[in-house]
């Protein structure tokens, strides 16, 4: 029994390792592949043409500038929806609301975060669309702001579960404390609580713009697609086209190995690259706060 | 425990075992079954309703017979066809000359067969004054000439064009024939603020709610409910609403044929069946359809 104990130890202790590097092995092998796939664009297409502002590939005008644009207009607006509504929800359900109230909300906000993105960008065609367009008045209601707003809805429910259980892990006794200093309850959540899970609420806001950056189906419905740059101040009232929506719409029917077959995935190695980017923004940040509180604890 | 555990392992490799001796024989049954009677169909989502319709009648007539219609577009068809997976690929437009050279380097040679024609309709909102436009005003719409519907004698709103996307035959034929006239030499493109929509179903819920949008779509997928333009080929030329007897005497003018391609000369079953397709039966299906029969 001993041995076999020892024995059965030594395979579970391999299987969770190798699935532990896995991870690594998948990321490594992904990004080669985008790589190799991707790397011959600089070969084929001008670099002067691939930041021109001109995406129609059946005629060889490749430039992703208008895709980039897109892509950071429609996240940056979903951001701003999702982040204030998700820590705020968060923040009530961990701190605020009474037990009954919490049994109820967290399998709700669960529930919403399965929604399959095709249900809300059909929601987004029939209901949302048409509404912002007579309520905006503006020429179509196909447009990043509603691609912002059902972007925002998919990711509220990343941010305030990883949120929540960011809040609901923060000690007991910090709030005692703060309120036996004489906190009122705002001050408690906004000087004591939400400091102190600070790391958590950062890792909850970055998957919320992780799952917003990467999100395809309902953008390709409701954004219009239409590959014009987005930098201007109205450019979130009128119709723009995302690196993904461009991937999705446009990948099924190019030519294995030809130059636009290339562009597209050099448009996946930008994506993965910008997500790379807020990840280690994110982890930066989490990483000096966490040094910081160590400095004071010892 | 430990004996269940053995169990355990065993019972399972059993079961895996019995997976793979299954899976491998029932693809071997399937492949020997009927090998002629079973036809592969792909290609244009324009054509898609349809072969769908011609397969479901072919197979009621013929009970042994199992024709698989998928879409994805004229480009995945032929790609198909060059690559060798399916019989016979559906196209909305004719064959490039490179995915030709492709073909012959597969050692396949498409060969081509009309089996239908279509009109594509340009279509606006029902509360949208603007009934009749020529070929010229509809391209500096679509280029972005025009920006208003004031400047084609509609009111004051601005023009919001509406598209397929770039990788649908639709798409190609319409910057073609209407947005560089059918001059090859032309470099006219889509405006930039086109929106492109993946599918004709966007294209018409747009139209329908947004009275400032104009579109463009197969005639057999027009509801009823929208409004179609009349279409003067020029300036003071007669303007005509798209219909089957339009396309027919060719007075419509963005009307096209719609092909399916096969590999060599058909024979045998797929003879068969682009024969019955061409017959007056499977054409009464075409017109059902919103198309136009061929006339031979």
């Amino acid at each position: 029994m001993e041995k076999s104990l020892s024995w059965r130890e030594f395979i579970i202790t391999r299987l969770i390792q190798t699935s532990g590097y896995s991870a690594i092995l998948f990321v490594a092998l992904i990004f080669f592949f985008l790589l190799r796939e991707g790397l011959p664009t600089l070969a084929e297409v001008d670099v002067s043409s691939l930041l021109s502002i001109r995406w129609y590939p059946i005629e060889n005008y490749f430039g992703i500038l208008p895709l980039i644009t897109g892509s950071l207009v429609v996240t940056l607006g979903a951001a701003l929806i999702a982040v204030p509504f998700g820590i705020g929800t968060a923040v009530y359900i961990s701190e605020i609301a009474p037990r009954w109230m919490r049994e109820i909300l967290k399998p709700l906000v669960e529930l919403l975060g399965g929604l399959p993105s095709v249900v809300l960008g059909f929601l987004g065609i029939l209901v949302l669309a048409p509404f912002l367009r007579v309520f905006l008045n503006l020429p179509t209601g196909l447009t990043a702001l509603t691609g912002s707003l059902l972007l925002g809805g998919i990711a509220v429910p990343t941010v305030v579960s990883v949120a929540e259980d960011a809040l609901d892990s923060v000690p007991r006794a910090y709030r005692e404390g703060a309120w036996a200093l004489g906190a009122t309850k705002w001050q408690t959540i906004w000087r004591v609580t939400l400091p102190a899970a600070k790391s958590g609420v950062l890792t909850a806001i970055m998957l919320g713009i992780g799952r917003a950056i990467g999100e395809t189906m309902t953008v390709m419905m409701v954004t219009g697609n239409a590959p014009v740059l987005a930098v201007k101040l109205g450019s979130i009232f009128s119709p723009v086209r995302t690196m993904t929506a461009t991937i999705a719409a446009e990948m099924g029917e190019v030519a294995n190995g030809s130059t636009h077959y290339h562009v597209l995935f050099f448009i996946g190695m930008v994506l993965f690259i910008i997500s790379l980017i807020v990840n280690i923004i994110a982890s930066s940040v989490v990483f000096r706060s966490k040094k910081r509180a160590e400095r004071i604890l010892s | 425990m430990k004996r269940f555990n053995n169990f355990l392992l065993l019972t399972s490799l059993l079961f895996t075992s019995l997976l793979f001796t299954s899976c491998g024989s029932s693809n071997n049954s399937t492949a020997s079954d009927s090998p002629a009677k079973y036809i592969e169909n792909k290609g244009s989502d324009t054509i898609v309703n349809l072969a769908l319709a011609w397969a479901e009648k072919y197979q009621s007539d013929h009970p042994d017979v199992r024709i698989s219609v998928t879409g994805g577009g004229s480009g995945t068809g032929i790609a198909a066809l060059v690559n060798g997976t399916v019989d016979i690929a559906n196209a909305s437009r004719k064959i490039k000359d490179e995915e030709t050279v492709q073909a012959k380097t597969n050692g396949i040679i498409p060969v081509e067969h009309i089996i239908a024609r279509d009109a594509i309709a340009v279509i606006v909102n029902p509360n949208n004054p603007v009934s009749e436009l020529t070929l010229q005003q509809i391209s500096d719409i679509y280029s972005g000439k025009y920006v208003n519907w004031q400047e084609v004698g509609g009111e004051n709103r601005p023009i919001v064009r509406l598209s397929r996307e770039t990788n649908s035959g639709t798409h190609v034929y319409f910057l073609e024939t209407v947005l560089r006239l059918g001059d090859k030499k032309d470099k006219t493109l889509f405006s930039m603020d086109t929106l492109l929509l993946p599918s004709s179903e966007g294209i018409i819920s747009e139209v329908r709610d947004n009275p400032n949008a104009i579109g463009y779509d197969g005639l057999g997928y027009v509801p009823k409910d929208l409004k179609m333009v009349a279409i003067a080929k020029e300036a003071g030329g007669a303007y005509i609403l798209p219909s089957i007897k339009t396309v027919n005497d060719k007075s419509y003018a963005i009307a096209r044929d719609l092909y399916m391609y096969t590999n060599g000369e058909p024979a045998g079953l797929i003879k068969e069946y682009l024969d019955w397709i061409l017959s007056d039966e499977a054409q009464l299906i075409v017109a059902q359809l919103g198309f136009v029969p061929v006339i031979k």
